[in-house]
């Protein structure tokens, strides 16, 4: 097990090496970004020479990633058109999505799971149904829609809640972005469960335990669920990096400075340093999540084991 | 609810002899056996069918629209429905049933190819990391990590603008290039779960080829959610293609999507909800005969259901 | 709290000697007594007056400085602030006088020197200024500037300081209206401080404007408040600012609507036909100095040969501007009619009608003329937008649809959107644009000439459709010598007539500055730029 991990730790090396190259060049393949600093007006030559110079972007693609590389290794992640530093913009967005992430997953884990578990072991009845019907129109409604509804019924309408964050944002605020965030993923979770458990309710230990007369609450707890999590928690490791990185839409009906608008912002403004910079822990939060998922199949079905 | 009730009552309802045999008594394959299931299955006959009238409204929409969708008139923006016009008109005056009927061949072909082709690239390189482990593991799960990291507008500003086809095809491809990560680390989850089953390990005492092995008994068992993945995915795809519209790299005009009136209708929900209804109607309706459709397959594969 | 008391007492005395407001009492809030809460936007480039080129960084150097001129909201006049007096006699060299009593907020004097400093600062290239062409007419400023290579120089030698109160400024060559140019942002003073400790500065600008910067959090928000110290005639009204970076119009709006907000200067478009409702009278539309238009590649043939005038003509005619702005802008556009502004006023240049009937929607003539020179290119147009800000897609496919309606010969005209701006900037300003593409220009000053030279002037600084026209550039430059205002603008209209004639650019629509506030604050107003008029903002 041990040995697993740090082999697993190791290779993030490599990714970390490829994807931010992958990143860079992509980026560096949006096309020049100096012209655009000087909005509607024409740039004037002489001065977008000199940003040009100045930002490495004259130099051959190779020379200004291994320019880039170099600064990062010394902890400088270089700095984003506005002046500030990518680390700063780091360490700002990075906590507030971390937390609205951690809302939404929250909230997949407890609503979503309930909804399968319920609809699985009902199935063809009303309950699952309404079930299905409710997760089409959470497919088919895009965010931008369920989010700005939401927001206008919530913040406006009935004066709930305050209809965005502040930038602070606390968890209180980030509870209906982090609705709003999770409904498409919830759609998935409650299908994934739903299908799991209605094939485990027929597996032999689910026998073997009502045979033995355990409670119902323990057999499904401990039983049934269980044993029908892995698809459920695969699919969240994978979601984790859609949640943190794509919640572009919902950072903005909610007015959240967060990784997503941060690396659409970067893009927009051809900020390689700013998109590299983000994706590239993007990255290692999702090598962290998933290898988390792995070990999590060994605790949930312990007959997988790892060399 | 009692737990056995509810499994006894399944059991019941499913159509179908005993396991492994037709009508006449000989043994099927598993393939076809779940073929034989198929076809009894009342939910796959509703679903085929709901799917052979997207499928013929998408090759010949003027069957049932008369109108041209590109033809707008901006003096009726935003009006509701009256006499010719059922659903009324979008913001630049344009009929929203026109516009719902054409939409559905861009669409359901962006929706139909993406998942496919997501589903199959992503169980391939999922399945074998699963089956075999090791190396194979190690090099393909992390190519995948890699490609989770692209944030979508990012590669759908690089790849996408350089394209300037007015075809559906760059979106399908870039599509399945992002979407087959999601499905390769379902597909390995439940193989890696599905290896573990004592019949797996029992065919392989008994030196069943690696092939065989899958084909045969991991894949059958390990379908279930990668189905269920793909069926939700096929109507993400569809609003994801909206998505990449919004960006100016999707779908061109003069092609007509779900997508794209959706994205626009988007902005118009307070003063008129009709946009939105009808094309994002016409997506649950799409959503809802795949899923059906995905149950179906899936509940005939499941040798525990018969 | 001892800084709100501070705030609280510096709005007291300002009430007080302003509009006799009784003090005291409604401080509910403590923090935010007398706060404006506005909606802001992240401005791209760091905040330094000669690199500040658009409208957010813009609002916090005008609330922050002020200059040697500064635009009157209402009429657009430049009217002197810390000029005394600019005198010239040959239209080429001029003499600036200071006021005295300006003092940065800082306590330093401002004096001549804060000018030149500034001015040479924001010229040199080492510096890297977005602004820096706006000194590009000062004496020296080439060597200070070369289009390629190292500066040469430190300093413009057309740049003298005389005394304390006095420099001189020389052109390089006659100029009439250039005094007017310089309630420009780029042309304030700056203290010392910004040269000693430029990090320091950047973190929290020190200017000489009726407001301090009580902190900078970038992306994110900036506390602005009154200050007191400020001896200049338009004294804050309001106890200070508040600016938040909102990602999004319509969030900005909905906070607004749900009492986080007083004051929001860019009303979405999709609102707008909600605003009546939820805001009613407190909402503002006014024209300002923007002007949309749609550029032909006048680089490429196909678009240039003889005869293309009349469909260049022909294609404006099949726009149904009214429509449009009605129908997608709620008519927070105007129709355009001339090719710069209705906020110049008639005074300034604007002549309503310039274009004639080459404005005017009219499907028929439209159909006539492009078959009349020679139909479309290839039979076919494209138009090319960004499509990241704004509305810009909605009006695009609108403008098409337009043109395929009155031409009649199905989707001949579609639209061409393009992901960034940047993108979408580097083909404008690579020429490679293969049809007409949408131009939005906001005039820096309320002058006819910013809307004409750098735009449709052989070598103009953003004549991205290469325009090249002789008549059109002999006029420009005389009436740029023209030292009577009516006959300069006289001259100017002459040179946009020849635009009518060969319509190098379609004027679309003016587009109007508008701002919702909340029932706290009043006397809202936008100047010409549609920035709100903060320091006039009262908080009840």
């Amino acid at each position: 097990m041990g040995r697993y991990v740090i082999r697993r730790l190791l290779q993030m090396i490599p990714v970390f090496i490829g994807s931010t190259f992958l990143i860079f060049v992509m980026v560096y393949a949006l096309g020049d970004p100096v012209a655009a600093l000087f909005g509607d007006k024409a740039p004037d030559p002489a001065t977008a020479a000199r940003i040009r110079h100045e930002l490495y972007l004259d130099q051959p693609l190779w020379k200004q990633y291994l320019h880039y590389m170099g600064q990062i290794f010394r902890g400088d992640f270089g700095t984003a058109f506005n002046g500030q530093k990518v680390t700063e913009l780091l360490a700002g967005a990075y906590p507030v999505t971390l937390r609205l992430t951690l809302v939404a997953v929250v909230i997949e884990l407890l609503v979503g799971i309930t909804l399968g578990v319920v609809s699985g072991l009902r199935r063809g009845r009303s309950v699952d149904t309404s079930v299905l019907v409710l997760t089409l129109i959470v497919i088919s409604v895009p965010t931008f829609v369920s989010g700005y509804v939401l927001q206008f019924l919530f913040g406006v309408k009935w004066d709930l809640i305050r209809p965005t964050v502040s930038p602070d944002a606390p968890f209180s605020e980030l509870i209906l972005p982090g609705v709003v965030l999770a409904l498409v993923s919830l759609a998935y979770v409650t299908r994934l469960t739903r299908t799991s458990i209605a094939e485990n309710v027929r597996a032999d230990y689910v026998r073997t335990a009502v045979a033995k007369g355990l409670p119902r609450r323990r057999i499904i707890t401990r039983h049934l669920l269980r044993n029908s999590l892995i698809p459920v928690v695969t699919f969240i490791g994978t979601d984790i990096g859609a949640l943190m990185g794509g919640a572009i839409v919902t950072e903005k009906i909610f007015n959240i400075h967060g990784v997503g608008y941060q690396i659409y912002q970067g893009i927009l403004r051809n900020n390689a340093p700013t998109v590299v910079g983000f994706v590239t822990i993007l990255v290692i939060v999702f090598l962290l999540a998933n290898l988390l998922v792995d070990l999590l199949y060994a605790v949930l079905d312990p007959r997988i084991r790892y060399a | 609810m009692d737990l056995a009730m509810s499994e006894a009552e399944t059991l019941e309802k499913t159509p179908g002899g005993p396991l492994g045999t037709g009508p006449a008594g000989k043994p099927r394959s598993l393939w076809s056996d779940a073929w034989f299931q198929l076809r009894r299955n009342p939910v796959f006959l509703v679903s085929g069918l709901l799917i052979l009238f997207l499928v013929v409204i998408s090759i010949w929409p003027s069957l049932i629209a008369s109108g041209d969708p590109l033809e707008c008139h901006l003096s009726k923006a935003q009006e509701g429905p009256e006499p010719g016009h059922p659903f009324g008109y979008d913001s630049q005056g344009c009929d929203v049933y026109t516009r719902t009927v054409y939409g559905a061949r861009a669409s359901i072909t962006v929706g139909v190819c993406a998942t496919l082709g997501a589903a199959l690239l992503g169980s391939l390189l999922g399945g074998l990391a699963g089956f075999f482990g090791g190396w194979w593991d190690a090099l393909l799960s992390r190519i995948a990590d890699i490609f989770f990291g692209i944030p979508v507008i990012l590669g759908g500003l690089v790849l996408l603008s350089v394209v300037t086809s007015t075809t559906v095809w760059p979106v399908v491809g870039f599509i399945v290039l992002l979407g087959w990560p999601q499905v390769s680390r379902i597909a390995r989850g439940s193989v890696i779960t599905a290896k573990q089953n004592d019949y797996v390990q029992a065919a392989r005492a008994l030196g069943a080829g690696n092939g065989r092995m899958l084909l045969r008994h991991v894949a059958p068992n390990a379908v279930a959610p990668v189905i269920v993945v793909a069926t939700i995915a096929l109507g993400t795809y569809i609003a994801l293609e909206a998505t990449l519209s919004f960006l100016g790299v999707g779908l061109r005009p003069p092609t007509v999507s779900w997508g794209i009136d959706i994205a626009n209708a988007a902005q118009s929900i307070r003063n008129a909800p009709h946009m939105l209804l009808w094309p994002a109607g016409a997506l649950s309706v799409t959503v809802l005969a795949f899923i059906m459709l995905g149950d179906a397959v899936r509940d005939a594969l499941d040798p525990k259901l018969r | 709290m001892r800084g709100a008391t501070h705030v609280k007492w510096a709005v007291c005395a300002v009430s007080v000697a302003l509009a006799a407001t009784a003090c005291g009492g409604s401080s509910s809030g403590g923090d935010g007594a007398g706060i404006v809460r506005s909606s802001w936007g992240d401005p791209q480039n760091p905040i330094e007056p000669a690199n500040t080129n658009e409208v957010q960084g813009g609002k916090v150097l005008d609330m922050v400085f002020r200059g040697l001129k500064r635009y009157d909201p209402k009429t657009g006049e430049a009217e002197n602030m810390v000029a005394e007096k600019i005198d010239t006699t040959d239209q080429q060299n001029f003499t600036v006088t200071l006021k005295s009593g300006w003092t940065f907020s800082n306590g330093e004097k401002v004096t001549a020197k804060s000018f030149v400093d500034a001015w040479n600062y924001g010229a040199h290239v080492d510096n890297k200024q977005n602004n820096s062409p706006f000194f590009a007419n000062i004496e020296g400023y080439d060597q200070v500037h070369p289009e390629s290579g190292k500066a040469t120089a430190k300093t413009m030698s057309g740049l003298v300081v005389k005394d304390a109160r006095t420099f001189t400024v020389k052109l390089n060559e006659k100029f009439s209206t250039w005094p007017e140019t310089l309630g420009y942002q780029a042309f304030v003073p700056l203290p010392q401080s910004f040269f000693e400790d430029h990090e320091g500065w950047l973190k929290k600008p020190v200017g000489n404007g009726p407001y301090t910067v009580e902190s900078y959090t970038k992306g994110s928000s900036m506390k602005l408040r009154a200050w007191d110290g400020y001896k200049g005639p338009d004294k804050a009204q309001n106890g200070g600012v508040d600016l938040v970076v909102y990602t999004d119009n319509n969030t900005a709006y909905t906070d607004l609507m749900a009492g986080n907000l007083d004051l929001v200067d860019d009303v979405p478009a999709k609102q707008l036909k909600n605003v009546k409702a939820d805001l009613g009278d407190r909402y503002i539309n006014q024209p300002a100095l923007i002007f949309q238009s749609v550029v032909f590649p006048m680089y490429d043939d196909r678009w240039n040969k003889p005869g293309m005038e009349k469909v260049r003509k022909g294609l404006s005619m099949a726009i149904n501007r009214e429509e449009i702005t009605q129908q997608i802008y709620q008519g927070t556009r105007t129709p355009a009619t001339d090719w710069t502004s209705p906020a110049l006023r008639e005074k300034g240049g604007y002549q309503e009608g310039l274009c004639g009937d080459a404005c005017t929607y009219d499907p028929k003539r439209a159909k006539k003329l492009i078959e009349e020179g020679g139909g479309l290119p290839g039979g076919k147009v494209q138009f090319t937008s960004n499509v990241d800000t704004g509305s810009h897609r909605d009006w695009l496919d609108a403008v098409c649809n337009s043109i395929n309606n009155a031409l009649g010969k199905g989707a001949v005209c579609t639209v061409n959107p393009v992901g960034t701006f940047a993108d979408f900037k580097n083909q404008m300003a690579g020429y490679k644009m293969t049809g007409p593409f949408r131009s939005g220009w906001q005039a820096d000053y309320p002058l006819i000439q910013n809307f004409l030279q750098p735009l449709y002037a052989t070598g103009g600084s953003s004549n991205y459709g290469k325009f090249e026209n002789k008549e059109f550039d002999r006029l420009i430059s005389e009436a740029n010598k023209e030292s009577d205002q009516a006959a300069a603008v006289a001259k100017f209209q002459d040179a946009e007539k020849i635009l009518a004639d060969q319509m190098p650019a379609i004027p679309l629509w003016y587009q109007n500055g508008s701002a919702g506030w909340s029932d706290l604050v009043s006397d809202v107003q936008l100047n010409q730029f549609s920035v709100p008029v903060y320091d006039q903002i009262k908080v009840s």
